[in-house]
């Protein structure tokens, strides 16, 4: 049976459960996959995964599955014929067989396989529709070869070889992401208030005071649901970050381009914040932390870009807010925000397995650090919309 | 197997590829609704009226919006309405069902026959609105509460459900639902649409349609690529203004049908001048 296949996917952190195996079940049952890999391949990926970015899981693991399954060379039509009819039947292979496999010739197996796909082809033609033939080569429909991936070459589509091909590998959210699935993990960050002119009807209120009325029409009117998410972006730029421009650049016009927040401002700082932060790139119209923590209530949320990597001094020792005033250490101003916010993280592009040992550790020490990936800016979202 | 069940397998003017007839056929052998995601532009929508038109059953849609509730498909009570005909007396206010107005989910239920509902973009209403179907997805009936009255399906709709991926959809939903990625058509596929939609059109016009299209597809900097239903609408423009020959270059006519933003066109004028030099 496919269950198997079921645990390979979620041993690949794969959602599937009960409910998708039993769908998968029923399908097989009614036949739905034409009794063909290719035909298996689509119908369990229609139905076990709900999501793009677990595509390239399922491709892997169908490849990695599926790829054993090969065939004796020496009864090679019978067999496939046999394994077309079931598909179940394909893993029983032994090790043996497997082993025979892999001591193929390439070149009788190639030859073995076009003889197969003519086989195949006059029997179509007996009427055997398959699924999509769209009458392209002789090979076109090599979907059916349960080992097709072995063969190579020769136009032939099969399943495994497709599942290969991982075209879904830049739909994973463990990757650097592509602007629109930044603005979809944005977009979780927001809330609502009614505030402002009332324009809008409220309907029960309006029962309520009619009935309160005696029955004498009463109309009650209400703001408007508005949004009430202040954010503001920081973001270490130059030096150590450039790197990571690009992906700093889609957060940077992905926040831009959020519509459902009150208020967006953004700053830039190099490797640390001492004292103040820059309105512009270049480190232009400079405003100094308590200035912002005057301007900004505790409720905005503060999100920091950067690799929190730099030379030790730069965070324990001085930084100061014009002669005369007393020296102040980088960590001092970065408690000072953390302290006044009541939701702030941080966003790093270098890979967690580097965070010991250096300044991201003190860093991390001050603010929730998260990696700047999809997974890891959904898991910030989350942090900064947690009820204190 | 269900004898009636006939596989769907496009239509003349909407190809397919295996998989999307696959997932189809899943949802229509397994009575599940079928949730459709992919780039915009890769006929999400136009799936539910090709479905419809293959099935032979009236298509029902639900566009919603960010402001649309799940109990809006089902139906509205109006208040307002009611209220109004109590204080200036025009019609029988005492029979609620007057004024329950049925929205599409729950015209579906009510249809005689086996309709194709599509419930479009349903990532644009709020998180929460996929969890509110949920049941009356799965049992296909629900109650009006105002009169008692219960709802419940004739006959099962086909349900195709299309997202754009602007908000992640509860798990319990997904769990319910066939899904399907459309993915972009490759070059071969992408001619036979074009030839679908533009079957007069010069072949050799085409294929540099083509090869301009990819390239604009290619090139890292664009922001918004184009997509299918852009080179079609370009390449009927092309046609309507009798261009008979395109090439890739600042004079490209038309090029706003297939680039909509003025930075998108700013990287394409750059990238131009930036291989001018390689070609000369």
């Amino acid at each position: 049976m496919f269950i198997p296949f079921v645990y390979e996917l979620r041993r690949r952190k794969v959602p599937v459960g009960t409910q998708e195996t039993l769908s998968l079940a029923r399908a097989l049952a009614q036949g739905l996959h034409d009794s063909s890999l290719e035909g298996f391949y689509n119908v369990a990926r229609a139905l076990l995964i709900h999501d793009e970015k677990h595509l390239d899981d399922f491709d892997l693991a169908f490849g990695e599955y599926f790829r054993g399954v090969a065939f004796d060379a020496k009864k090679v039509t019978d067999e496939m014929l046999e394994w077309l009819r079931d598909v179940k039947k394909m893993r029983e292979l032994t090790d043996d067989e497997k082993a025979l496999i892999e001591a193929l010739d390439p070149e009788e197996l190639q030859r073995q396989f076009e003889e197969r796909l003519k086989t195949q082809k006059e029997r179509h033609d007996g009427g055997n529709r398959w699924i999509g033939t769209g009458g392209t080569s002789p090979f076109g429909r090599g979907g059916f070869n349960p080992a097709g991936i072995n063969v190579g070459g020769g136009g032939g589509k099969s399943a495994v070889k497709s599942a290969d091909a991982r075209k879904y590998k830049g739909y994973r959210s463990d990757l650097i992401f592509d602007l629109r699935q930044i603005e979809v993990a944005l977009r979780k960050l927001r809330a609502f208030v009614r505030e402002g002119a009332q324009t809008e009807l409220d309907v029960e209120g309006t029962i309520d005071a009619t009935a309160k009325n005696a029955g004498e029409l009463e109309v009650v009117i209400r703001p408007p649901r508005r949004p009430d998410t202040r954010v503001i972006l920081a973001m270490d730029v130059g030096g150590s970050m450039d790197p990571y421009a690009d992906a700093v650049s889609q957060l940077f016009s992905a926040a831009k381009k959020a519509t459902h927040w009150k208020e967006l401002r953004t700053f830039y700082f190099h490797n640390c914040v001492y004292g103040r932060l820059y309105r512009t790139e270049h480190f232009g119209d400079p405003v100094t932390v308590p200035e912002l923590l005057r301007q900004c209530g505790p409720n905005y949320k503060l999100v920091f870009v950067g690799d929190a990597l730099m030379a030790p001094y730069e965070l324990l020792s001085s930084g100061s807010l014009g002669p005369g005033e007393p020296p102040t250490a980088g960590i001092h101003w970065l408690n000072a925000m953390r302290e006044h916010f009541h939701h702030t993280v941080w966003l790093n592009p270098e890979h967690p397995r580097d965070w010991k040992g250096n300044t991201i550790e003190v860093v991390r020490g001050v603010f929730p650090m998260f990696h700047l990936t999809l997974e890891g800016l959904t898991e910030a979202v989350a942090t900064l919309t947690r009820r204190r | 197997m269900d004898p009636t069940f006939k596989r769907f397998r496009g239509t003349f003017s909407y190809l397919t590829s295996d998989a999307l007839e696959a997932a189809v056929n899943c949802a229509l052998a397994l009575e599940k609704p079928l949730l459709v995601k992919g780039e915009p532009g890769t006929g999400k929508t136009l799936l539910a009226e090709a479905l419809a038109s293959a099935l032979e059953a009236p298509l029902l849609t639900w566009h919603v919006k960010s402001t649309t509730r799940a109990q809006d498909g089902l139906y509205v009570y109006d208040t307002v309405a009611r209220l109004y005909d109590s204080r200036f007396g025009d019609g029988d206010v005492k029979d609620i069902r007057r004024y329950i107005k049925y929205g599409p989910l729950g015209e579906s239920f009510r249809a005689p026959q086996r309709v194709v509902l599509l419930i479009d973009e349903v990532d644009k209403a709020d998180l929460e609105f996929p969890n509110d179907l949920l049941h009356e997805l799965d049992r296909m009936r629900f109650r009006v509460s105002e009169t008692g009255d219960e709802v419940v399906a004739q006959q099962r709709p086909v349900v195709v459900i299309t997202s754009n991926n602007e908000k992640d959809l509860p798990d319990a939903f997904l769990r319910r639902c066939v899904f399907h990625f459309i993915d972009f058509p490759e070059q071969e596929l992408m001619r036979r649409i074009v030839g679908v939609h533009h079957p007069d059109v010069d072949r050799a016009l085409v294929d540099q349609c083509l090869s301009i299209f990819f390239e604009l597809r290619a090139m890292s900097r664009i922001r918004k690529r184009p997509s299918t239903s852009e080179l079609v609408d370009w390449i009927a423009v092309l046609q309507r203004a009798g261009v008979t020959s395109v090439k890739l270059d600042r004079e490209m006519p038309f090029l706003g049908a297939l680039l909509k933003k003025e930075q998108d066109l700013v990287a394409f004028a750059d990238q131009l001048a930036g291989g001018k030099k390689y070609r000369s």
